[in-house]
């Protein structure tokens, strides 16, 4: 008989995770100590979350040509701020494309979309609230900026994507530059474009409502309001509201990506 | 792109010799006319909402001026003021997305494995799950703060459970996208031992979803950051509040130091999370 091969555990034990989950857990500990966050407290908040669902139930839609109005312009704001921000993020995404454009176009290119990306739109929003005064005007253009940060960016990186021997075999009719980016470049990246596109038009919707907030104009200026007022019914309605936007551009935009990628 | 349709086959081209040149087209009329009416759609809700949107037209011309006046206000930065408010604030914003992204795991985990076709078989629960994670996505993080608030008061409790709520849908819906993704082999062998079904979570589907858990997670902490920035516009703590004040006050110079204080750790986030992503997967 063969002696017993000691028991080997399949899975091995991991102390860098285990160390890793207490650090974790103590961090956690030591993060709501420091919120002072306690059972008292909590008990307080669950008796007014219980007054504020009975205040915000059922919705409140008296105010429906208020909540039209500001529907329509959110609308607005999303479909203008798409609009001018996708033609400008196809010439900032080409000139940003490292493989077709030399390292001195490219480079403030990037350093554009850079800026565009790393603040948060409503701090954009802020800033432009405060230099071109309250209303839609902001709003588009921080839109814009957010729409020119995320297509610029994935629109450059698709164009560093692909084949060059269609530019190649265009190039070698003798073809000019703009030929050159309508025949060879764009035919293989243009699906990917209207992802692109259609992705930052469903996003932009969605921020249309939040830009409010900082009074860039939209149903968002409404509900902060609504808030401040404790109308709590007509924020559930003006809540429901902006749902149904988002799932309709939800749709809006799976449809016209369905047209699109055949 | 799919194969290309063409108008006239190969056959009837041999046929038809000499007589009719054969026409390629890359799409069939139905496409090309949905295209166009896309187009056409679109061009008319443009000039629709042109027509229609509120704009001050004097405003538009005076924006350069006004914001190189406001640039120019915010020069030189209030370096001064980092050390006593801005530095304690932007802590407290780094703690609100850290602490949220944490507590958001705990919701976010058993509505991903509820959602997760291969684990629960049940097409009703999967489906209530996804409308758990689709509402969370759905309400943007500030309307969530606005909630917290006026339930919990302002503070940074109402800023974290806001950056959880709204991470929920996120890693819930990613992480659900895993977990379907994973060979089954291992697990039907732990289930042919008779293995329990915590055994089989524990054993069978986290070791691979290992890499894709924490690619995820740091994926959203990293837009945490950023999102828990503005946060205290609407009260719910960290550097937005700070911000706030100092908008308020007119101090620009104040305004452009925190701006690049967030501007900084947002880029210093960053560089973390490529840091241990590359240590972790």
């Amino acid at each position: 008989m063969a002696s017993v091969t000691p028991h080997l555990n399949p899975f091995k034990t991991n102390w860098l995770m285990r160390v890793g989950t207490l650090v974790v857990a103590g961090y956690i500990l030591y993060a709501f100590s420091n919120m002072g966050l306690n059972f008292q407290r909590m008990a307080i908040g669950m008796e007014h979350a219980e007054r504020l669902l009975s205040r915000m139930f059922p919705p409140n839609f008296e105010r429906w040509e208020l909540l039209l109005h500001d529907l329509m312009e959110s609308l607005q704001i999303a479909i203008i701020a798409s609009a001018v921000g996708i033609i400008i993020s196809l010439f900032v995404g080409l000139f940003a494309a490292r493989n077709l454009m030399p390292n001195i176009i490219s480079a403030p290119a990037r350093v554009i979309i850079a800026i565009c990306r790393t603040f948060h739109p409503v701090i954009i929003a802020i800033l432009f609230v405060k230099s071109v005064g309250f209303g839609a005007l902001a709003g588009i253009l921080t839109l814009i900026v957010a729409s020119i940060g995320f297509i610029a960016k994935l629109f450059a990186e698709a164009i560093e994507e692909i084949s060059l021997k269609q530019v190649e075999a265009i190039r070698a009719t003798g073809a000019s530059f703009v030929s050159l980016i309508l025949f060879a470049v764009l035919p293989q990246v243009f699906s990917r474009f209207i992802g692109f596109s259609t992705y930052q038009l469903d996003s932009n919707l969605r921020n249309s409502t939040m830009v409010g907030l900082v009074g860039a104009g939209g149903l968002g200026g409404t509900l902060f309001s609504a808030f401040q007022r404790f109308d709590y019914d007509f924020v559930t309605a003006i809540l429901l509201t902006i749902i149904a936007l988002i799932l309709l551009g939800e749709a809006l935009s799976n449809l016209v990506r369905r047209v699109f990628s055949s | 792109m799919t194969a290309l349709p063409v108008t006239s086959s190969p056959q009837t081209d041999a046929m038809t010799m000499n007589t009719a040149p054969a026409k390629y087209q890359r799409f069939t009329p139905l496409q090309r006319a949905a295209r166009y009416l896309v187009y056409v759609i679109m061009l008319a809700s443009l000039f629709a909402s042109l027509r229609t949107v509120e704009v001050i037209p004097e405003f538009l011309y005076d924006a350069p001026t006004q914001m190189a006046d406001m640039f120019e206000r915010m020069w030189p930065l209030d370096i001064a003021a980092y050390p006593g408010t801005i530095h304690q604030a932007l802590m407290e914003t780094l703690n609100i997305a850290t602490l949220g992204t944490l507590l958001c795991l705990i919701l976010a985990v058993p509505l991903a494995l509820l959602n997760a076709r291969n684990v629960m078989p049940s097409r009703i629960v999967n489906w209530l799950a996804q409308t758990c994670l689709v509402t969370s996505r759905s309400v943007n993080s500030l309307v969530w703060a606005l909630l917290f608030v006026a339930i919990f008061g302002p503070g940074t409790i109402a800023g974290v459970l806001a950056v959880a709520l709204r991470s929920v849908g996120f890693v819930g819906k990613l992480l659900a996208e895993a977990l379907e993704e994973i060979n089954m082999g291992s697990i039907e062998a732990l289930k042919a031992t008779g293995a329990s079904m915590p055994s089989i979570l524990v054993k069978g589907y986290w070791p691979q979803v290992v890499p894709a858990f924490f690619s995820i997670v740091l994926f959203r902490w990293d837009i945490n950051v950023r999102e828990s920035a503005v946060l205290g516009l609407v009260g719910a703590g960290g550097i937005g509040v700070v911000l706030n004040d100092a908008m308020n006050l007119f101090q620009w110079q104040l305004v452009a130091t925190i701006l690049v204080s967030i501007l900084v750790v947002v880029l210093l986030a960053e560089w973390v999370v490529v840091r241990v992503r590359k240590k972790l997967i």
